[in-house]
């Protein structure tokens, strides 16, 4: 039992649970649309794109959630006018723009006399230096995204599995599909300090695609997703806790687990199937 | 024009990028009707489909679809069943969850999934003669099932107008005839349907009236008609057929129907 609260005995560590535990039901919960409607390179390259305005936010001294809030949002919307509009192909332009707004953080970042701490906290997460104006916003803005889905439950599934029907019975596809890129983005904002820029992607996809194995209807998976997204994060961390390991590595390290069980128990279910 | 006309175009003319997909089109569409929609691959059938589920902006013209412009109908209005389904058959939904997805539309985002929608969901199902099968994941249907899923959809938003684009295109022979036999209930009903079809096999069981197309309207009337305008004649040459319509009529004398041949 001790073993369980130890960590407790940390203001700190009980800012960085309560984030992880936020952290993890939202990506997972998102996730489910981003496995469902392949949006996990656009996930990883809103999160690279974020970069930029963290270090721009970090050399003017303003709080880094509205930096990388603000180019995250922009380069959301940006892919999403150019998914719809453009003449590019979609992986193109992500690839352009992620690579090329990671480059210009990188650049300002490397102008800094002392930059290489920070910057290995901002790739892979640095969850315990979540500060309590950090932990407010996280929580601000994972309620803000949990409402939006919520809210929106019934026009994003319909968009998310056929937005042609859809839209011909008066559902607005496209405005569906900024809102979700939005939510994405403020997802994506919220999870980084906890598991970082390079990491974030696997929390958007590991969890869902583990829930997706075991089950065939939208709702659980989305709930099941929500249970290994939570179950990673804050299981993730407990572990780093007593390994003394990196928390992103570790959090990413046990979804990538779970996967990995979600799959084997689909196949064993089966095999007990058939021989039943 | 008036208040019996559910789809009035006027010369309607609908481009994709620099090619006129339809020209000209100048019809109309009774309230009630069932009409069948026919021509050969690329005459323009799911173009004109397309444009008054207010998926396509025409390029000029007019058109008025149950007397506005197809971007001001109220939710739920138009229920449109696509030629190929582009959807992801490994989605995680049931038979159920996708014909639910037809009452979307009609909901509010406060408003509950209630008794009134699971009633419409229902409904349909039985009428598509899938109620057993509502609890099947869509993965596991067949060519046929998945179709008649999707037509269970439309019919449970309880729409004022059904397009059905190639519904009966690689389904089995019993979800031919279900479908025209769901077509017939339905108009019967007072709905109005569209049916696009390259097939001319039968026409006069599906329609009351028959749309000739090749990207202009070349006839617009009922089975009889058509046949004595020699629209059918036009097209025939560049569609697969085998209907009776094709060798059983003798020209009519006089064109006594005056279909409202357009080309």
């Amino acid at each position: 039992m001790t073993l369980l609260t130890e960590p407790f005995h940390y203001a700190f560590m009980e800012r960085a649970f309560v984030a992880a535990l936020a952290v993890g039901l939202l990506c997972s919960t998102m996730g489910t649309y981003v496995i469902l409607r392949k949006l996990a390179f656009i996930g990883d390259g809103i999160a690279h794109a974020s970069f930029a305005g963290i270090v721009i936010a970090y050399l003017r001294g303003t709080n880094f959630y509205i930096g990388a809030g603000i180019v995250a949002v922009l380069t959301a919307v940006g892919i999403g006018f150019v998914h719809r509009r453009g003449r590019i192909s979609l992986d193109t332009t992500i690839g352009v723009l992620f690579t090329g707004m990671f480059a210009l953080g990188v650049y300002l970042m490397s102008q800094q006399r002392s930059y290489a701490v920070d910057l290995q906290s901002f790739l892979f997460g640095d969850i315990l230096s979540v500060q309590p104006q950090d932990l407010w916003l996280i929580l601000a803005l994972s309620v803000v995204v949990a409402a939006a889905v919520v809210v929106f439950f019934r026009g994003l599934l319909y968009t998310t599995f056929d937005p042609v029907v859809a839209q011909a019975s008066g559902i607005r596809s496209g405005a569906y599909e900024y809102a979700l890129l939005v939510m994405l983005a403020l997802t994506i904002v919220v999870s980084l300090q906890a598991v970082g820029i390079v990491l974030v992607a696997a929390l958007l996809v590991t969890p869902a695609a583990a829930a997706y194995q075991l089950t065939s209807r939208f709702a659980p998976m989305m709930a099941l997703a929500a249970v290994f997204g939570a179950l990673s994060t804050v299981g993730g961390l407990y572990l780093s806790y007593y390994v003394r390991a990196s928390s992103g590595a570790t959090i990413v390290l046990l979804a990538t687990l779970l996967f990995f069980a979600a799959i084997a128990a689909k196949y064993l279910r089966r095999a007990t199937a058939r021989a039943a | 024009m008036t208040r019996h006309d559910a789809i009035v175009a006027k010369n309607l003319t609908v481009r994709y990028e620099d090619f006129a997909a339809l020209v000209g089109a100048t019809l109309t569409v009774h309230y009630g009707e069932s009409l069948g929609i026919v021509g050969p691959n690329g005459s323009g059938k799911s173009t004109l489909l397309k444009t008054i589920a207010g998926l396509l902006s025409p390029a000029s013209g007019e058109l008025r679809v149950l007397g506005v412009s197809p971007s001001h109908l109220a939710h739920g209005t138009i229920a449109y069943v696509p030629q190929v389904e582009a959807v992801d058959w490994s989605f995680p939904a049931t038979v159920w969850d996708v014909v639910a997805m037809g009452r979307f539309a009609r909901l509010r985002f406060w408003q509950r999934f209630g008794a009134h929608d699971r009633a419409a969901v229902r409904r349909a199902l039985e009428l598509v003669g899938m109620t057993h099968l509502a609890a099947r994941p869509i993965a596991h249907l067949s060519g046929g099932q998945q179709q008649r899923a999707f037509v269970a959809r439309a019919i449970a938003q309880e729409p004022r107008l059904l397009l059905l684009d190639e519904p009966t295109t690689g389904v089995d022979a019993a979800t031919e005839e279900a479908l025209r036999d769901i077509v017939r209930r339905l108009s019967a009903d007072g709905l109005t349907v569209l049916t696009a079809t390259h097939d001319l096999d039968r026409v006069d069981e599906w329609f009351d009236r028959l749309l000739v197309l090749d990207r202009r309207v070349l006839a617009l009337g009922t089975p009889s008609e058509v046949v004595a305008s020699g629209a059918y004649s036009a097209i025939r040459e560049h569609t697969h057929t085998h209907g009776h319509l094709r060798h059983d009529h003798e020209p009519h004398a006089a064109h006594a129907a005056h279909p409202e041949i357009k080309a």
